[in-house]
């Protein structure tokens, strides 16, 4: 099934990620300014509101000389809000500037693949007549300039101009441009590795490859157009975040528009640049500012992980994942059984068996052969001379192989039936012999094994059969603790196989996982993915092969595997370029990770506020009131200082909360209730507090400056 | 008797009298809403209104009926006033104003009560029982009704449908409201409530003074005023009457009658959408509140600094002193926090921070318990917000009771917890802001000067636009402006919020169930509790702390 990489998942990242460092901010700064332009600012309404706020406030400053009037607090006051309420703006412009720039170096990585090259366009490509297009005329043609369905020929040393399938011939191809990885991998027409990917280079041989996409249009554009954030759409629980942050923000325009004339009852109407301090500070500036940065650091993220999204809806969907579907072989197991004991029959010594395996298996080369040898070696057999012996190849009629001796003598193994056949042909099975063999073979079966039997012809013609090899599959290292995390975090682990219900219940039993999909056939994948989603599950899998493009379709989160066909890939919604099946299990955690960060500074963001308001109402009205001068608990210098103070560290925080916001909050696989009380201790209490030590520190350097 | 354990007493019986009647209450609620049968009454009404009771609604459906029943219901007690003086037993009182009508009608059909009027002095029987009694059951009935749609919208799956306002309606009224009227009137009048049509009477005091005392069906209207939520008192004075509450013993049945079917209600939440927990966490969400705020208050009204209260041992201004402090804060507190708005002492002679706390009380939004129904459907779009919040700190799409929360509930909760503080803010800015009812409101309405006065407009529209009906009594609401503007908060108060809840349930019932996991935030934990009391909180204070630091704040800080 599929090609496991070697890698592993947490292998070195892309280019371009890595820890933050603040010449990223440097770096990122002329770009924040140009988005201080409104046409672009106005779809982010919370710092809209404050760039019309600064900009109102920087006429105020302007006129105030002239008019005297307003003369607020300190002469400088006005002047000083209208700065940091502008700083405000372009911290929140820088957040995202930078998590484009870290998208933009991932995205040149990716775009490197993707330079202009020649391409060999055969006209009139007949596949009956020429399907290798060896005397179809070839036009040079540059690779931009390629359609959908145009028929190209690359030859060893060339790079393919463009994703497509192999429709004639077998090349090696060294994919690293793509996926890192340098060992170079084969493919080859029809079947499950035909697909190619524009910009990786053919090593060997000669292949002909049907074009399956359009310029500019495929997998690796669309996705740097989403880690540039040029091409990102709002996914829905950002889009409904964004709704809450709206009616918050109208909330606080009106307490503060209808401020004004209540206060004016009481003649303690604020100055206009205060009232608008006050708004940037109630409305959630924080989150506003970072909300688009954490959607892009997502996206970054999962391209770190070498993973390709279609969209940045299935990394949140990802997120909600309940239900996943592993194929057994590759995903849960190793590819290939191996032998794992050997059981001799009552009477047989058990190094007669062990020897007989090893030479049964000595010129098997299949995995299976080869782990009998290692297996047999292990535990000490004696290596005999075979070197005259004749090979029996294993073949689908005889369902075994050994060796033929030239003095009579012979070694089978194989199927169980297709031996005892072979041994019945000379001497019949006792019963006694035969009800153990059962046994034995009931027993290997039923824990999942798959038992092979071993038997000998000595040179009088007598065959016996001497036990049994047990083949088992091996479960994966670390797979266990992985399942277990899902299984906290709420997501239920489906393993899908093509064995007998007996074989995949011991294997699923293993390797922890929750359920099995046994003798499944791709039509059963479907129903089950239906199946699941009718209860209100979300379903995610893998697939590599045509067959799976239905069901990877219908799954909410598809994950193709990059050595797949095409048409899995154009079905799924990802597309893992290492092609390791147990990348799903990342990819679960990023997208959780995305709503985490999200939920997390909104919650810090709201909880800012209350500090805010002790801050910013004594302040405004302890002259009218002298007694509101007890809720001053900070202890700020001036009514002036505090309301600044206030302002800086609103957008301060802003700065100081970037890296996290690319990095995401840390995420633990355990249950629901525990993520929610370390969260809401550690940014809901943390916000409550914050502010309250943050306003007062900067307050006691504002309060150096002279006049406030 | 320390105070402590007066309060501690008080609050222990009340808590004790709402426990006997939760269980056999609210499963007594919840199988008149999902019950299949009519009773013989019920069919003839349906007969006669032309209703077709076995058809569901659509949300839009639903909304509609609400809406013609509210709207008919406004105009018939408006034309009632106005044609008061050709109607029988009006004790020759004259038609009512337009503006005063117009306040009036809206006041009632909306669950407010708010009274700009002196009853005794304006409204004759007719009116009275053929107008304002009614709404007093129907206006309680559409507001369980209106929860009821929402909890279905929680408890169904992929559902266009949320049950038939009629039938809600009816069964409201004839199965819940009047045979529970019935049994508490008969106990007020055994506790000493007048009940009578007897006209003013003319007596002559000990003293030989003459004095007039109204007469009236005072138990009858009594019982349904607490029942419903409702508070729009047969006197002026309201509760703090002798005729209304002659004892401490009626005071505190009265407290249990404002909280009876708002708590049980829970109960048939829990029991509706099938799983009690859920109920319980929503009943635990409003007791934290209520218990919170009733300490505070009555602590506020203990310590009341001055010579007069010192020596009262407490701010007895304005209260009763058959119910003393602790009678006067427990009553005060149930009447706020559950959008009845009967006062059995007088919040405006409270202390600053005291008559603060009524006044947060409905800033927090009538949700502990709140009004019937009204309460719940409110608490349960606050738990959305905060299920929504909680949700994306455990990374996954938030979801209520297996509802996924997105941007259309969103939406329709942001829009929700907007409308009663644009109401408040806008309605008590605008009085200030125009200059010519600026005068009208400071020279006229207003009794105390300065920041006190300030807080009686603040509490008229905090009360009307939460449909609550209390009056911080200083305030001279009977003017053009005070009653066009607190008729429009009341009715936009009450009416698009329903709009939002109606659109949530529609929204809600079409959802698929999304099934609980060990991923799933579980909304029946103390924690979720404790979160959506934050919320509560937050979202309320963080909107008022303004205008609560220029009233109540700078008033008691002073």
């Amino acid at each position: 099934m599929t090609t496991i990489s070697t890698r592993h998942p947490a292998a070195p990242s892309r280019a371009g990620a890595g820890t933050f460092s603040p010449r990223q901010l440097l770096r990122a700064l002329p770009a924040a300014v140009r988005k201080l332009d409104p046409r672009s600012m106005w779809r982010n309404p919370v710092m809209f509101i404050v760039e019309v706020g600064a900009a109102l406030t920087t006429v105020l400053a302007v006129l105030e000389p002239f008019t005297g009037s307003g003369a607020a607090l300190v002469p400088t006051f006005t002047a000083g809000i209208a700065a940091w309420l502008w700083l405000t703006v372009i911290f929140a412009n820088l957040a995202e500037s930078v998590a484009e720039d870290r998208g933009k170096a991932q995205a040149a990585s990716l775009r490197s693949t993707r330079t202009s090259t020649l391409a060999l366009r055969v006209t009139g490509y007949d596949e009956k007549t020429d399907a290798g297009a060896q005397q179809s005329a070839v036009t040079e043609v540059s690779s931009a300039d390629l359609r959908l369905g145009d028929v190209v020929v690359v030859s060893a040393g060339q790079v393919i101009p463009g994703d497509g399938d192999i429709i004639w011939g077998i090349a090696s191809v060294d994919e690293s441009a793509i996926t890192g990885e340098s060992a170079p991998v084969v493919r080859e027409s029809g079947g499950d590795r035909s697909a190619v990917t524009g910009g990786t280079r053919v090593l060997s041989d000669r292949i002909v490859v049907a074009i399956t996409s359009k310029p500019g249009e495929t997998f690796v554009d669309r996705m740097i157009r989403l880690v540039e954030g040029a091409a990102r759409q709002k996914t829905p629980n950002e889009i409904a975040l964004n709704i809450l942050l709206a009616a918050l923000s109208i909330v606080f325009v009106v307490v503060v528009l209808t401020l004004g004339p209540i206060a004016g009852y009481s003649d303690a109407a604020p100055s206009v640049a205060v009232l608008i301090a006050l708004l940037v500070c109630l409305i959630p500036t924080t989150i506003g500012a970072l909300l688009s940065a954490i959607g892009i650091a997502g996206m970054d993220r999962l391209v770190q992980h070498n993973v390709l999204a279609m969209s940045g809806r299935a990394v949140e969907a990802a997120g909600d994942v309940t239900t996943l579907l592993l194929d057994k072989t590759g995903t849960i197991t190793y590819g290939n059984r191996r032998a794992s004991e050997f059981l001799a029959l009552t009477g047989v010594p058990a190094s007669d068996l062990v020897d007989a395996a090893r030479a049964s298996s000595t010129s098997d080369p299949t995995p299976e052969g080869t782990s009998v040898v290692e297996l047999a070696d292990e535990l000490g057999a004696t290596v005999a001379d075979a070197a005259d012996a004749t090979v029996v190849p294993f073949t689908a009629q005889t369902r075994m192989s050994g060796l033929d001796h030239p003095d009579g003598g012979a070694v089978r193994k194989g199927a169980v039936s297709s031996i005892t056949a072979w041994v019945a042909e000379t001497d019949p099975l006792s019963d006694g012999l035969a009800a153990e063999l059962d046994a034995i073979v009931t027993g290997v079966s039923s824990s999942g094994g798959t038992p092979l039997a071993v038997a000998v012809r000595d040179t009088y013609g007598h065959a016996r059969v001497l036990g049994v090899i047990h083949l088992k599959d091996i479960v994966k290292d670390g797979l266990v603790d992985r399942f277990a995390d899902l299984r906290r975090m709420g997501i239920r682990t489906v393993m899908i196989t093509g064995d007998n219900p007996l074989t995949a219940r011991a294997i699923a039993a293993e390797a922890g996982v929750d359920d099995f999909l046994a003798e499944a056939t791709p039509e059963d994948k479907l129903a089950l993915i239906r199946r699941e989603q009718e209860g209100g599950n979300l379903v995610a899998m893998t697939g590599d092969g045509t067959n799976d493009a239905p069901a990877l379709a219908q799954a909410d989160v598809g994950v193709a595997m990059n050595t797949g066909t095409s048409a899995a890939k154009e079905a799924g919604n990802m597309v893992d370029l290492d092609s390791d099946p147990t990348k799903l299990i990342d990819i679960v955690r990023i997208g959780k990770q995305l709503l985490i960060t999200r939920g997390s500074l909104t919650t810090f963001s709201i909880a800012n506020d209350v500090a805010k308001y002790f801050a910013i109402i004594p302040a405004m009205f302890a002259a009218a009131f002298p007694g509101l001068e007890a809720l001053n608990i900070m202890q700020l210098h001036s009514p002036a200082s505090a309301i600044l103070s206030a302002i800086i560290f609103n957008a301060l925080v802003i700065v100081a909360l970037i890296p996290l916001a690319l990095r995401g909050v840390r995420y633990r696989a355990v249950g629901a209730s525990r993520i929610l009380q370390r969260n809401l201790l550690i940014y809901g209490l943390g916000g409550v507090i914050a502010p309250f030590i943050g306003i007062k520190l900067i307050d006691l350097l504002v309060s150096i400056i002279p006049g406030f | 008797m320390p105070p402590l354990v007066q309060f501690v007493l008080q609050l222990a019986t009340l808590i004790l009298v709402l426990a006997i009647a939760y269980r056999p209450l609210g499963d007594y609620m919840a199988a008149v809403y999902t019950g299949t049968r009519h009773l013989r009454v019920e069919r003839g009404l349906y007969r006669l209104i032309g209703v077709q009771p076995d058809g569901e609604q659509s949300w839009p459906a639903y909304l509609r009926s609400v809406l013609a029943f509210s709207v008919v219901g406004i105009v018939i007690v408006y034309a009632m006033q106005r044609l008061q003086e050709w109607l029988p037993w009006a004790l020759g009182l004259p038609a009512v104003g337009e503006s005063l009508s117009f306040n009036t009608a809206i006041s009632f059909v909306t669950n407010t009560n708010w009274q700009s009027y002196s009853p005794e002095l304006t409204l004759g029987y007719s009116v009275q029982l053929a107008g304002l009694a009614v709404q007093n059951f129907v206006s309680a009935a559409v507001g369980i009704a209106v929860a009821v749609a929402l909890v279905r919208g929680l408890a169904r799956t992929r559902s266009g449908t949320l049950g038939n306002f009629w039938v809600d309606l009816m069964r409201g009224t004839v199965r819940i409201l009047v045979p529970l009227s019935v049994v508490f009137a008969i106990m007020l009048i055994a506790g000493g409530v007048i009940q009578n049509l007897d006209g003013f009477r003319e007596i002559t005091t000990l003293t030989g003074a003459g004095q007039t005392l109204p007469g009236g069906p005072v138990a009858s209207q009594e019982a349904i005023k607490e029942l419903g939520t409702n508070g729009g008192g047969f006197f002026n004075a309201n509760s703090a009457h002798p005729f209304e509450n002659p004892t401490p013993w009626t005071n505190m049945l009265q407290i249990v009658m404002m909280l009876l079917i708002p708590v049980a209600l829970t109960r048939t939440f829990g029991r509706m959408v099938g799983d009690l927990r859920q109920g319980y966490a929503i009943l635990a969400t409003m007791g934290v509140l209520f218990i919170t705020s009733a300490a505070l208050m009555t602590a506020a009204e203990l310590a009341g600094a001055g010579s007069a209260p010192a020596a009262a041992g407490g701010a007895m201004e304005g209260k009763e002193a058959r119910f003393g402090i602790i009678g006067s804060t427990l009553f005060g507190t149930t009447s706020t926090i559950t959008s009845t708005g009967a006062v059995d002492s007088m919040h405006d002679s409270y202390t600053a921070f005291g008559g603060g706390m009524a006044m947060v009380n409905m800033m927090l939004g009538e949700v502990a318990p709140g009004g019937v129904g009204a309460g719940l459907y409110g608490l349960l779009v606050i738990a959305v917000l905060a299920v929504f919040l909680a949700g994306l700190m455990v990374g996954r799409t938030p979801e209520y009771l297996g509802k996924k929360i997105g941007a259309r509930e969103i939406k329709l909760a942001g829009l929700y917890i907007l409308v009663t503080p644009a109401l408040v803010l806008i309605g008590t800015a605008l009085s200030f802001a125009i200059p010519a009812v600026r005068n009208d409101v400071t020279s006229t309405s207003i009794w105390n000067p300065r920041l006190h006065g300030f807080s009686e407009v603040l509490y008229a529209f905090t009360s009307a636009a939460n449909n609550n009906g209390s009056a911080f009594a200083g305030l001279t609401a009977n003017t053009p402006w005070l009653n066009t503007a607190l008729g429009v908060a009341m009715f936009l108060g009450r009416f698009l919020p329903i709009i939002f809840v109606l659109a949530l349930a529609g929204s809600l019932a079409s959802r698929d169930r999304v099934p609980a996991t060990a991923g799933t935030l579980p909304t029946h934990r103390p924690l979720f509790v404790g979160l959506t009391i934050g919320t509560v909180l937050l979202v309320s204070a963080l909107t008022y702390f303004p205008v609560l630091a220029l009233g109540p704040l700078a008033e008691g800080l002073n």
